[in-house]
């Protein structure tokens, strides 16, 4: 095997012949990646509509939906939806849009193809494993996919599955047997499969950086995708293993999670000694560096972008590459803000609160480069370039968001409202996935040698930016009215009912916005067979990716890996014939 | 241009739905309660202020240095000053902010309850609530889990031997008396809840296998909701109670009338 010969790294791979090893058990890096961004398309579009019942059914409770019924006649007999189903679509919604999308996409898919190819090197350390996890990540989305299709279908304790509720089974609500079981295995299995990619993703940086790219040279995707799979690497470990017990709970009868002397539904458990706080602690130990995990690759990938179609070199880069470090370690001490209610000791809260104030630094440093970044630019409002503004501009508004449930005091009205739906889905959602959106559109053209549409890709932008805006800043203020979360109905409570409006305003907004993505799959479709061929390099970029054909060769660089001599982002340096300096042009001899 | 509108036009039409109240929290009827709103308040200019510089920066940036013939990018790789600048500013107006908030905190949670606060206990289950006086003796008399028994009428499992039990009263709803200081105990059968007032602006989750305090004291009269902010099954969205702020005089009335029924 030649990735075996760590030293001979400029052999010449040949690609491999028969169908199978190309396109489907490839070890290449590209066609992996690629592979990682269907699948979170597919997960995306699952996830969306599962979304689209969701804010159905709270808007227009008891509406047949014939073909609901025919497709769960038990979760939603006579088309109407449950309120267990209703749970059960939510749990689903958020577990496959954190996990097989928003963890997959950024860094399985553009991670793998590009990080490989911005420092110079022919694939990534250890292609086997990496073939090895997207094919455990596929095996995670069918096991978690085979929920919906168990008797009592798929689990309703919420993508965070606290115990009890998720450790007793199917006594204390539907969904949470069989389904439950599936929930936890899959989630083991995507997280050795992130494991995996962590170690290779890591490895790779560290050891496959061709000469002259040191460091300080590397593009800031380079950098988010590592940091990234540094934070992957200590997280993931800590959710298999709570995983593992978890299911050791359910199902070997220990009692990890669960205390004594608890009584369901009239009946005493056979259990105790365990806390439920202890899961609570392991998951978002992993939970919080999750929500770095699903947004520095943004951050990355936004920074890229912006530089690039401002014609300037990224303002402050070692500030920015520092401000990740601090985000990623910060990210890891500050889990317990997710908990400030759980009945942990009220001084913590004071602790946690502490440290998560410190991330607002970093985050306001990065925000505060990325407008120094285009402020003296001369910018070109590419659609890549379109979503990269969004994402910066919902960075701030969602990042703003946190400092309002950092604070134990103003979390004591907020936590587990509204408020905090709008805050994450802005933040981790739609910023992630605007940096996606942007990746897009920027690395399409090099990935499959040909253009997105870039009128329509426009057109997508603009619903989708302002549709975002209109779904997620009125669940802000359903949270300043009280609004809880994962309520079915609204029906029930007196201050729930005058909030009717305002929530079918948010659903009508979220049936636009999802909508106008079917624009974009189309022009994905279209464009990949269709779409104006990609010259070797259109955007007139600067790093390596775009020294090389579109799309590149088997092994990126033919055998012959580039030589580094500059930064990744130098654009309109004073004297150059053209405003942008490709990281391969040699230095001048002048000091 | 059209990209730079936009943000503005959706920057202000935040502001003026923050800012005008469009959607406010309900008036607060807690001692803690003005506190808490004036921290928000406190953080909501803090971070609109941020909202708005930032938004109007990135518009105005786009229309500025857009491209145009005769325009060229400048040449920088940043500003160390600026940097050092801009990371102070913000860390101290962020510090100041949230340690200023911290007051509240501590008052509700860390400072002990005062003398002669009244003792009320909730227990949560699937899907109701559960509320304890503990009668004319003052104690709460033991409970144990093999005793549970919803269907025979006594659902926290009271022993009958423990004699202080024989007083305690096991409603459905709740009464506090106004301007009391109130320490309410929190446990919980199964599951986890969450123990929540929207206008007394309390939310405690309550634990199975845990006794979680929570301390408040109500300050206006009226009768309130109380809901289930913990995800604790298919009937969380209905886990519903109420909660009546009665004078003195009111409250000592309907605990005669509870302990006589």
């Amino acid at each position: 095997m030649a990735e075996a010969a760590p030293a001979t790294h400029a052999v010449h791979h040949e690609a491999p012949t028969s169908f199978i090893r190309k396109y489907v058990f490839s070890t290449d890096h590209k066609v992996i990646g690629i592979q990682y961004y269907f699948l979170a398309l597919f997960s995306v579009i699952v996830g969306m509509v599962l979304s689209i019942f969701i804010r159905f059914n709270l808007v227009w409770p008891g509406t047949e939906l014939p073909l609901l019924e025919t497709f769960f006649p038990v979760g939603a007999p006579g088309g109407v939806m449950t309120p267990e189903f209703y749970l059960s679509f939510l749990t689903m919604h958020g577990t496959i849009m954190v996990f097989f999308v928003l963890t997959t996409a950024p860094q399985g898919g553009f991670g793998n193809y590009f990080l490989p190819i911005q420092i110079g090197a022919d694939d990534m350390a250890f292609p086997i494993l990496n073939m090895l996890s997207f094919w455990l990540t596929l095996l995670a989305l069918m096991v978690l996919m085979a929920a919906f299709f168990v008797t009592g279908g798929p689990p309703i304790s919420g993508w965070t599955a606290y115990p009890p509720l998720s450790a007793l089974g199917e006594i204390a609500g539907p969904g949470l047997g069989m389904g439950q079981n599936l929930w936890i295995i899959s989630i083991a299995i995507f997280c050795i499969a992130a494991l995996l990619g962590a170690l290779n993703f890591i490895a790779t940086t560290i050891d496959l950086r061709t000469k002259g790219m040191t460091l300080m040279r590397m593009p800031l995707t380079v950098w988010s995708w590592f940091v990234t799979a540094i934070l992957g690497l200590l997280a993931f470990g800590v959710l298999l293993s709570a995983g593992v017990l978890l299911l050791m709970d359910r199902m070997a009868g220990s009692s990890f999670f669960i205390p004594g002397g608890l009584v369901v539904s009239d009946q005493l458990i056979d259990h105790k000694g365990g806390s439920p706080l202890l899961w609570q602690h392991l998951f978002w130990f992993f939970g919080h560096p999750e929500v770095y995990i699903a947004i520095l690759p943004g951050m990355g990938v936004a920074s890229q972008i912006l530089s690039t179609f401002a014609r300037k070199p990224i303002f402050g880069y070692k500030a920015m590459v520092y401000a990740m470090f601090a985000i990623g370690i910060l990210g890891f001490m500050v889990w317990g803000h997710h908990m400030f209610m759980s009945g942990m000791s009220p001084y913590t809260a004071i602790l946690f609160a502490t440290i998560t104030t410190a991330i607002a630094v970093p985050s306001a440093i990065k925000t505060f480069n990325w407008l120094g970044t285009i402020m003296g630019g001369s910018i070109r409002l590419t659609t890549a370039m379109l979503y990269a503004l969004g994402f910066v501009s919902l960075f701030v508004t969602g990042g703003l968001g946190g400092l309002f449930l950092n604070q134990p005091s103003t979390d004591i009205f907020l936590h587990d409202t509204y408020f905090v739906v709008g805050h994450f889905h802005l933040i981790m959602g739609v910023a992630a996935i605007f940096g996606m959106f942007g990746g897009s559109y920027f690395w399409f053209p090099k990935m499959f040698g040909r253009h997105l549409n870039e009128f329509w890709g426009k057109v997508h932008f603009w619903i989708t930016f302002v549709g975002v805006y209109a779904i997620f800043m009125p669940m802000h203020f359903l949270g300043m009215e009280g609004q809880p979360r994962r309520y079915p109905e609204l029906t029930g409570f007196d201050f729930l009912e005058p909030l009717m409006p305002l929530h079918q305003f948010i659903t009508v907004a979220a049936f636009i916005t999802i909508a106008a993505q079917a624009l974009f799959l189309a022009n994905l479709f279209w464009s990949l067979f269709r779409g104006k061929k990609a010259e070797m390099n259109p955007w007139d970029c600067t790093t390596l990716e775009w020294g090389i054909p579109s799309p590149p060769p088997h092994d990126n660089f033919a055998g012959k890996l580039p030589v580094v001599y500059r930064g990744a982002y130098e654009y309109s340096v004073p004297g150059e014939s053209e405003d942008f300096t490709m990281q391969t042009a040699p230095e001048k001899t002048e000091g | 241009m059209l990209l730079a509108i936009t943000i503005w036009i959706i920057t202000l039409i935040s502001v003026i739905l923050f800012a005008g109240r469009v959607w406010w929290f309900p008036e607060s009827a807690s001692a803690h309660g003005a506190q808490l709103d004036i921290q928000f308040v406190v953080t909501l200019v803090v971070t609109g202020f941020i909202f708005v510089l930032a938004q109007v920066a990135l518009g105005y940036f786009i229309v500025r240095y857009r491209e145009r013939p005769g325009h060229k990018a400048t040449y920088s790789h940043g500003n160390d000053k600026m940097e050092i600048i801009w990371t102070t500013a913000t860390t101290v107006l962020f510090y100041a902010m949230v340690l200023l908030g911290f007051q509240v905190w501590i008052d509700m949670y860390i400072q002990a309850a005062p003398e002669g606060a009244l003792q009320i206990e909730v227990t949560g289950q699937q899907f109701a609530w559960n509320i304890r006086y503990p009668g004319p003796d003052g104690q709460f008399g033991a409970t144990v889990p093999e005793l549970i028994d919803d269907s025979g009428g006594n659902p926290l499992g009271l022993d009958p031997d423990d004699p202080a039990g024989e007083d305690d009263i096991v409603i459905p709803t709740m009464a506090v008396p106004v301007n009391r200081p109130i320490e309410l105990l929190l446990r919980s059968k199964d599951v986890t809840h969450s123990f929540s007032v929207r206008e007394l602006r309390v939310k405690q989750d309550t634990l199975p296998g845990m006794v979680i305090p929570l301390r408040f004291t109500a300050t206006k009269l009226g009768k309130y909701e109380i809901a289930c902010a913990e995800l604790c099954g298919l009937g969380h969205h209905r886990m519903r109670s109420f909660i009546d702020v009665f004078s003195e005089e009111d409250y000592a009335e309907w605990l005669r009338e509870q302990s006589e029924f």
